[in-house]
């Protein structure tokens, strides 16, 4: 029961934690670009604007148009309660692995795109196509980085995973390492960052993710926004926790998760600070030349697999 | 459509579930080959996956979603109860299956007690909430939880938006598509079929052979203007010259040399019979 209120817990920092993580790395992003950054506390006031407005529907928006946000929140949270944020060998560890987070990512795409098509415009088509395009590249690439992680641990339980590296100490893989620039490349991919997708315009003909919400508004744009931000936490909860999972509480005892608690926010710090560089140094891509961008990925991901099984297994 | 999908929580998922942890178990082989192409084989298949839920996204969205598409679609109406029935059960049929999934791999584990002699005991091992293919530290997918769980998050979300929706005034309107406010697109602007999967054609163009037509009939005077324009493709899958062809032309070949004693005259039909008859005879005694 302890447990499971843990979970529950950690659940809802997770949840409550996302939007301040994109204000981090919109705030870094306007420090490194010289311009002043709004408030730290600027997603939670959209969000509660968001939810406290009045949401337009079109005449032809049909019921899945409106269950869409719901289905996609839903979804990117139970992700969200899979990933170990604060202390591994939590009860929903088990019942869900790394295929099964990828199959939740899956399941809101699925719904965001069909969402995207249902009004009926050029942008939402126009999103929704070129979302599942890349993902098409994305998600192979995603899942033999997680093969090479679950072949170095011999399980795909991401507590086990963690435990592994952790009992393992400081050594450097190479199997790993390919891993971890492979996820890095799908995760900016996914979530819709620059070089692939840039998250802070409207009206641009290469946009992606937000040309599939275009025609949102209110809670449900609300939810849609809060999900996105979730997404790109727990890409950046997997990669802090699984590739550096140092810090992580392996009990749940107080004083071991004040410092889990203070070495994720840590991690997440750097992270953010990364993801603001790079994104304020890279130029946004070519739509077309996103597919060589994620076939990299998979050849590092690859190069990874490869070189685990030559090289550490025997 | 969803047991197509590897989308959790239905049934598609788990087999494709079950296929990665066997693929993750190839370093137990002996053969350094399979051991490298088993994984590579199960990314092969996430990219399957992936350009499924593609073509899905495409069917569902191209036949059910967005403006009618022509004036005979605008007039369509919904099926009869019994047909949206039937369609119910079997999609019913699906997230049992992909709900309760250690049931149904307990039915096929008495097949393949059958066959190799071998059950599968450790799948229902932790009970029938949890399916463990080889033990619950390597893998474990509690199916029913994560349905449990998906319904739980559609709570919470309830829940937030019971705390901070507005007060006092209309929660949803409908209005006007608002589409960048290019003013009210028509059914004309959508994307298409052919549109949608564009970009999934020219990325992965090598694979086929294209024949692609435009034809562009220029507005008299003005040439710039196309007053028409024709648009015709035909994807040609390239495995159809390599692997099928041959073998139907092989097929033709043969089936001509064979042909050759359909004579059409009883006379010679009676005498293979009788022919077949004695061969028969004489290789039963």
């Amino acid at each position: 029961m302890n447990a499971w209120l843990l979970t529950l817990a950690q659940t809802v920092t997770f949840v409550l934690l996302a939007p301040l993580f994109s204000a981090w790395v919109k705030r870094v992003k306007c420090w490194a670009q010289n311009r002043r950054s709004p408030s730290l506390l600027q997603p939670y006031r959209d969000l509660q604007k968001l939810f406290g407005k009045e949401a337009l529907l079109a005449h032809n928006a049909s019921p899945l148009f409106r269950i869409a946000p719901y289905i996609i929140a839903g979804a990117t949270l139970m992700a969200a309660a899979v990933v170990p944020l604060l202390a591994v060998n939590l009860p929903t560890a088990a019942i869900a692995d790394v295929i099964v987070l990828a199959g939740f990512f899956a399941l809101a795409r699925f719904f965001l795109a069909l969402a995207g098509m249902d009004v009926g415009t050029a942008f939402g088509g126009m999103g929704s196509s070129r979302e599942m395009t890349l993902s098409a590249l994305a998600e192979p690439a995603m899942l033999m980085a997680v093969f090479t992680l679950a072949m170095v641990a011999n399980s795909t339980n991401l507590s086990t995973v963690i435990g592994h590296i952790l009992a393992d100490g400081l050594v450097l893989r190479p199997s790993l390492l390919f891993a971890l620039l492979s996820l890095v490349l799908v995760a900016v991919a996914e979530t819709g960052r620059i070089p692939v997708d840039n998250p802070s315009t409207h009206l641009e003909l290469t946009m992606i993710h937000e040309a599939m919400i275009l025609e949102y508004s209110g809670r449900h744009l609300a939810l849609m926004e809060w999900a996105a931000q979730l997404k790109l936490l727990i890409y950046g909860v997997l990669i802090a926790n699984i590739f550096f999972p140092w810090g992580i509480a392996t009990q749940p005892e107080g004083t071991s998760l004040l410092i889990a608690a203070a070495a994720i926010v840590g991690k997440l710090m750097v992270l953010g600070v990364a993801l603001a560089l790079g994104e304020s140094v890279l130029a946004k891509m070519r739509l077309f030349r996103v597919p060589a961008f994620l076939t990299l990925a998979l050849t590092l991901a690859l190069i990874g697999l490869l070189s685990h099984i030559i090289l550490e297994v025997a | 459509m969803h047991q197509h999908l590897g989308l959790p929580p239905f049934n598609g998922f788990v087999s494709e579930w079950l296929t990665f942890q066997t693929a993750l178990q190839a370093t137990s082989l002996d053969s350094g080959v399979l051991r490298a192409v088993i994984p590579i084989a199960a990314a092969v298949l996430a990219l399957t996956g992936a350009l499924a839920a593609a073509c899905f996204v495409k069917v569902y969205g191209i036949a059910f979603l967005g403006r009618p598409r022509s004036r005979r679609v605008r007039r369509t109406r919904e099926a009869s109860r019994g047909m949206i029935l039937a369609q119910a059960l079997l999609a019913l049929f699906c997230l049992l299956a992909g709900v309760l999934p250690t049931f149904v791999v307990a039915a096929l584990g008495r097949v393949s007690q059958g066959i190799t002699d071998h059950g599968l005991p450790s799948a229902m091992a932790e009970g029938w909430l949890w399916l463990t293919p080889i033990s619950a530290e390597t893998a474990s997918y509690g199916a029913p939880l994560v349905l449990l769980g998906i319904l739980l998050a559609l709570g919470a979300w309830a829940i937030v938006y019971r705390f901070m929706r507005p007060r006092g005034h209309a929660t949803l309107t409908r209005g006007e598509t608002w589409d960048c406010g290019f003013g009210s697109p028509t059914a004309r602007m959508q994307y298409t079929a052919s549109a949608f999967a564009q970009p999934i054609r020219r990325i992965f163009s090598p694979v086929w052979r294209l024949h692609e037509t435009v034809e562009r009939e220029p507005r008299p005077g003005l040439p710039q203007d196309a007053k028409q324009i024709r648009h015709q493709l035909h994807a040609e899958d390239i495995t159809w010259g390599w692997i099928y062809t041959p073998i139907t032309r092989l097929l033709h070949a043969a089936a001509r040399r064979v042909g050759r004693i359909q004579t059409g005259h009883l006379r010679h039909y009676l005498a293979y019979s009788f022919l077949t008859l004695i061969l028969l005879l004489w290789v039963i005694t």
